[in-house]
């Protein structure tokens, strides 16, 4: 008895040490040591843990904290700040599939109870839904599968087929006795997987930051569920701070694109947009050279900069740095612009950034630049593209109509970088490159700003 | 009646989460999901406990998977994390 308390005494400080590392995460000064006290927070459960009276053997315990230590490890150093977003999805993974694992285990050792089956039963379904899902995201994120959304007639129907088994299943299973039990089991693991492939591959990239932050929250829950499910009380309050803050990320994200959770999760943008494309787009892009564009930008006063995934893929938060550094010696105001759902994650503009050695004052919300937008002089769109697409105002037809957007095209100048003409990941025509004020940078984003840091000095 | 009090632990944690993470600034949500993610490897305490209890072969591999898939999600999480958050500096700030 003495130890048991002293367990569940320790697993109280965890929770604490959990919460307050959360709060201090929500601000950038306090936000490091908050993630060392969370991290504390675990230490401590995970040790005290051991003193467990039903852990009898360590071998195995130490083998797989050993190997998934290193992993860990390794794996967490060498990522590049650009492959952040796929890194969370396969760690959400990972975490997911303990919890399906932990579940499971749980049914070996003890005869569970009706109430028990049932959440031994949860923890299995939402640990693979987790594992599938976030398996499949993470191929989208690096490109090992193709990004676009991949969507069929019937898939709706087929879905909620699956989901009508995956019940029926779960109920087999809890009221079966004897070794029909593990055949249902069998079934639930695998319709379970097949879930989270179905609920993601219909996603496409641009609507990433909302999933992965979904599967944040579903890894939570898993975690809480398999508490649930072997009584173990830091699992499930840990667990569902977890699941609540994917949650709010996921509402967030959502806002951010002026669609439902539901519109995301059902519908991929090509089903959206067959009945859009009520107005056609007049007028021609003008391109500009990299010589131009630095006449532009040495004469002007305010300078606004509009991140997007293409700054990720090209690299190129270092030279946007350098340039921004050349721009206010010049005597020019430079301020970052960035919208909820730029790149491939939440945050995930800020985090490169940050990379670059840029003061995270000067990273602006989209609510707080739109208001004084006309005052800029200039507004370098680098990578961007339906984050900055005006058609989300003007234009009713548009699936992506009512969606807030920052509005660069109010800016007296706006200079566009992007490979080529071809249209966002949501597969819209901008009008901003048709615009009076826009001139179209072609070429590599890292080479272009090369280009016109090169004409300043 | 432990069903009702954990149904309570449940609840009042999942309030809890929601009022703290709606105060989180956009700039730091990236940082947030890793090292909410890593909170979510938790799981490794349950997994512990199924590796080491020898109930059955089974439960054991299972449960050594389990551990194995858990650290590397709770040390990965942190570790990362931990040099995302090392970036994040305010102008005039030493280098």
């Amino acid at each position: 008895m003495g130890i048991e308390l002293l367990v569940n005494l320790s697993y109280v400080a965890a929770a604490v040490l959990f919460i307050f590392g959360l709060k201090m995460l929500g601000s950038p000064a306090t936000a490091r040591k908050g993630n060392l006290v969370s991290a504390l927070g675990m230490f401590i459960a995970v040790v005290i843990t051991l003193l467990d009276q039903s852990i009898i053997d360590y071998k195995w315990i130490i083998a797989g904290v050993v190997v998934g230590g290193l992993i860990g490890a390794l794996v967490a150093r060498r990522v590049e700040m650009t492959g952040m977003p796929e890194m969370v999805a396969l760690f959400n993974g990972f975490g997911g599939v303990a919890s399906l694992f932990v579940g499971w285990a749980a049914l070996y050792g003890f005869e569970a109870t009706t109430f028990e089956l049932i959440t031994i039963v949860l923890s299995i379904l939402i640990g693979g839904v987790t594992f599938s899902g976030s398996m499949v995201a993470w191929g989208k994120l690096s490109e090992r599968i193709s990004g676009k959304a991949m969507v069929f007639s019937g898939q709706r129907i087929f879905n909620i087929l699956l989901i009508i088994a995956i019940i029926a299943a779960s109920v087999m299973f809890t009221i079966s006795t004897g070794p029909a039990t593990s055949i249902y089991l069998y079934v639930v693991i695998g319709l379970s997987l097949l879930l989270g492939i179905m609920l993601v591959i219909p996603i496409g990239g641009a609507d990433m930051p909302v999933v992965i932050s979904l599967l944040n929250s579903y890894s939570g829950l898993a975690a809480c569920a398999a508490g649930i499910a072997i009584n173990n009380i830091i699992l499930i309050v840990a667990g569902a701070l977890v699941g609540a803050s994917g949650i709010i990320l996921t509402q967030i994200m959502c806002k951010a694109m002026n669609r439902s959770l539901s519109n995301v999760l059902f519908s991929g943008f090509s089903a959206v947009s067959a009945g859009g494309a009520a107005a056609k787009i007049e007028g021609e892009a003008k391109a500009m050279t990299a010589e131009d564009a630095y006449y532009v930008l040495e004469a002007a006063a305010s300078v606004v900069i509009v991140p997007g995934y293409g700054m990720a893929v090209a690299q190129a938060q270092h030279v946007v740095k350098e340039l921004q550094e050349l721009l206010e010696k010049n005597g020019a105001e430079v301020v970052y612009a960035i919208h909820p759902v730029a790149g491939r994650m939440p945050g995930h503009m800020n985090v490169l950034l940050a990379e670059a050695d840029v003061s995270y004052d000067l990273l602006l919300e989209m609510d707080a630049i739109n208001p004084r937008m006309d005052t800029f002089d200039v507004a370098i769109v680098i990578g961007a593209n339906d984050v900055v697409n005006p058609a989300a105002r003007e234009m009713e037809g548009s699936p992506i109509y009512g969606m807030p957007v920052i509005n660069v095209d109010m800016a007296r100048n706006v200079f566009v970088m992007k490979r080529s003409m071809a249209s966002g990941f949501a597969g819209i025509d901008n009008p901003l490159f048709f615009k009076e004020n826009t001139r179209m940078l072609f070429g590599d984003a890292k080479e272009m700003l090369g280009n016109i840091i090169k004409a300043f000095s | 009646m432990e069903i009702v009090f954990l149904a309570f632990i449940l609840m009042l944690s999942i309030f809890l989460g929601f009022e703290l993470i709606n105060k989180v600034p956009a700039t730091l949500h990236t940082p947030l999901m890793s090292g909410s993610n890593a909170i979510s490897g938790i799981t490794l305490v349950g997994a512990l406990t199924s590796a080491g209890a020898e109930h059955a072969v089974l439960s054991t591999i299972l449960g050594t998977i389990a551990v194995t898939m858990a650290t590397i999600n709770v040390i990965g999480g942190y570790m990362v994390t931990d040099r995302m958050l090392a970036m994040f500096k305010k102008k005039g700030s030493a280098k």
